[in-house]
């Protein structure tokens, strides 16, 4: 399927969304909808390091805070629409990715991910002593009660500007697959020495990647103050968000750009569900429970099992 | 030594490991369209001297020129754009790509940034270098369906889909039967007489080597011992010494 066909399809699967949640007529179902849709953003972000190239990180948290303290500064300084926000954040976020990148590029496998893991928490230790953004009291803001140029809920407007973000990742995400630069991605991830042996810049392709991972990722956060309307360092950080991005791009199948929305939808909607129904530490749960079920059953995914 | 200009010029290169000294002081010479076997014991630095040529380790010392350019702090794959090549003493294929989308990673990455190709061309040549090798059957298969000589066949295939006017073959023989061996040196030769391209031979097996070389380098320790027709250099006391013990 050519991108610009695969792009309609994908706008026509977010109307349908959109129509779906105004039937159900909920604002519960907004608030539940945003958070799955921020997943499918986050997975497909994480994918296009971790998926593609094979570089696992465990930063997400300091690339969402990125995007989100952003929002905070912007918020607090300017009256920037949302939408310059996150471009601002993901901008912001996507230069931390090839900085981290940059300083990290010697180190492969296990060592690049504690890398970025003690990255997030360098980067949570300067958060949090930084008084202008609430530091560790956090910070409020007040979102506006609707949105008036559309006359819909300020929920209902980051529900439609994660489900934009979505299909700008997924797409984007689809379009490296089987281009050029994905074929370069995909043997990074097999072999860099046969690789850079057979003219492909590795060092240049994974600053891309960990650029547009970390730009994606930073737009995912960009709108969090305003879900959440107070910000704190300590769950802005959370250890739950890393776990959750990389356990639905691995539940899903990191194949291909199917699997993190499919892990995503999966895992996200359980936790949603049982976040309301049961607790919310169950949900936590869940994800080791699917992540120790799928290593040892499928470890390529659910995609795995529609691959010979 | 008459005749067409060297494609490659070694000079004075050391490369040391901590205190062990892996090169020491190599000088060499390959003329346009030659072939050059390159011999030594284990650990005598043949794949030293190839990563140092390729730009996959950086040298101490010394300089390398291909086609009268310095390589002096080029990566290894401006190296490969430029065109050199080589395949790896074991094979290291792309595992989650297919054979054909293997070949397409030099197309796409090596050839493209010379000259531009369609994409109608880059399949067909895809599949012209699997023929070459007798692979073009497994084009859609991966890698690791494939046998111990397929694999290496496929990693010469690689080096060659990205054109280059020298290619290094780096034991691409060892492990396999006298008819193996064989079919690999009639494609060498193949390539080189056909399309004109310099090859430096890397070979434990010493019937292929005498049988491929116009011309033999003898390595021992890090230094080079010999140098020249391989009948006589083979007959050199202190060759016969590194390899039989004196």
């Amino acid at each position: 399927m050519k991108n610009p066909l695969f792009i309609l399809w994908l706008i026509v699967a977010a109307a349908l969304t959109f129509g779906l949640a105004r039937l159900v007529d909920n604002a519960y179902f907004y608030f539940a909808g945003y958070v799955v849709l921020q997943y499918i953003v986050l997975s497909t972000a994480w994918n296009i390091l971790g998926g593609y190239t094979g570089y696992v990180n465990f930063g997400i948290p300091a690339f969402i805070a990125v995007g989100a303290y952003s929002t905070v500064v912007l918020h607090k300084t300017t009256s920037l629409p949302l939408v310059a926000m996150i471009a601002i954040g993901g901008a912001l976020s996507a230069l931390l990715g090839v900085g981290t990148g940059y300083l990290t590029l010697r180190l492969r496998g296990t060592f690049f991910s504690i890398a970025t893991l003690a990255m997030a928490v360098v980067m949570q230790t300067l958060v949090t002593n930084w008084d202008f953004v609430g530091g560790s009291r956090g910070a409020y803001i007040i979102r506006p009660a609707t949105v008036q140029y559309l006359g819909i809920n300020y929920i209902e407007y980051l529900f439609l500007i994660m489900l934009g973000l979505s299909i700008f990742a997924v797409a984007t995400a689809r379009a490296i697959e089987k281009s050029r630069l994905g074929f370069g991605f995909a043997t990074i991830r097999d072999d860099e020495l046969a690789a850079e042996a057979s003219g492909v810049p590795t060092l240049k392709l994974k600053l891309i990647a960990c650029g547009l991972s970390g730009g994606f990722m930073g737009m995912a956060g960009s709108p969090l103050p305003y879900y959440v309307t107070y910000l704190d360092p300590a769950s802005t950080f959370s250890l739950s968000y890393a776990v959750n991005t990389i356990a639905m791009p691995l539940i899903g199948g990191t194949s291909s750009w199917l699997g993190p929305i499919l892990g995503a939808i999966l895992l996200g909607t359980l936790q949603q569900v049982a976040t309301v129904t049961i607790s919310s530490a169950v949900s936590l749960l869940i994800v080791g429970v699917l992540l120790v079920f799928f290593v040892i059953v499928a470890p390529k995914g659910i995609l795995g099992w529609f691959q010979k | 030594m008459s005749g067409a200009q060297p494609i490659l010029q070694v000079s004075g290169l050391s490369k040391r490991f901590g205190g062990f000294v892996a090169l020491a002081d190599i000088e060499l010479e390959v003329k346009a369209g030659e072939r050059l076997g390159l011999i030594g014991p284990n650990g005598s630095g043949k794949s030293t001297l190839v990563n140092c040529l390729c730009g996959t380790l950086r040298n101490e010392s010394g300089t390398v020129r291909f086609q009268g350019q310095p390589m002096d702090g080029l990566a290894a794959h401006q190296r490969t754009r430029l065109g050199m090549a080589r395949s790896f003493q074991l094979p290291r294929p792309f595992g989650t790509l297919t054979l054909a989308e293997n070949l397409r990673i030099p197309l796409l990455y090596a050839v493209q940034t010379r000259d531009s190709m369609p994409e109608a061309a880059i399949d067909k040549r895809c599949m012209d270098l699997l023929r070459m090798v007798g692979l073009h059957e497994k084009a859609t298969r991966l890698p690791k369906d494939l046998t111990q000589i397929e694999m290496r066949k496929l990693e010469l295939a690689r080096a060659m889909a990205a054109e280059p006017k020298l290619l290094i073959a780096d034991e691409s023989m060892a492990g396999l039967s006298n008819q193996e061996v064989d079919d690999i040196l009639a494609l060498l030769v193949k390539l080189n007489e056909e399309q004109g391209i310099t090859i430096i031979l890397i070979e434990h097996i010493m019937r292929a080597v005498l049988s491929f070389s116009q011309r033999l380098v003898v390595l021992v320790a890090g230094r080079k011992i010999a140098d020249g027709d391989p009948r006589d250099v083979v007959r050199q006391d202190d060759v016969v010494a590194a390899y039989l013990g004196s």
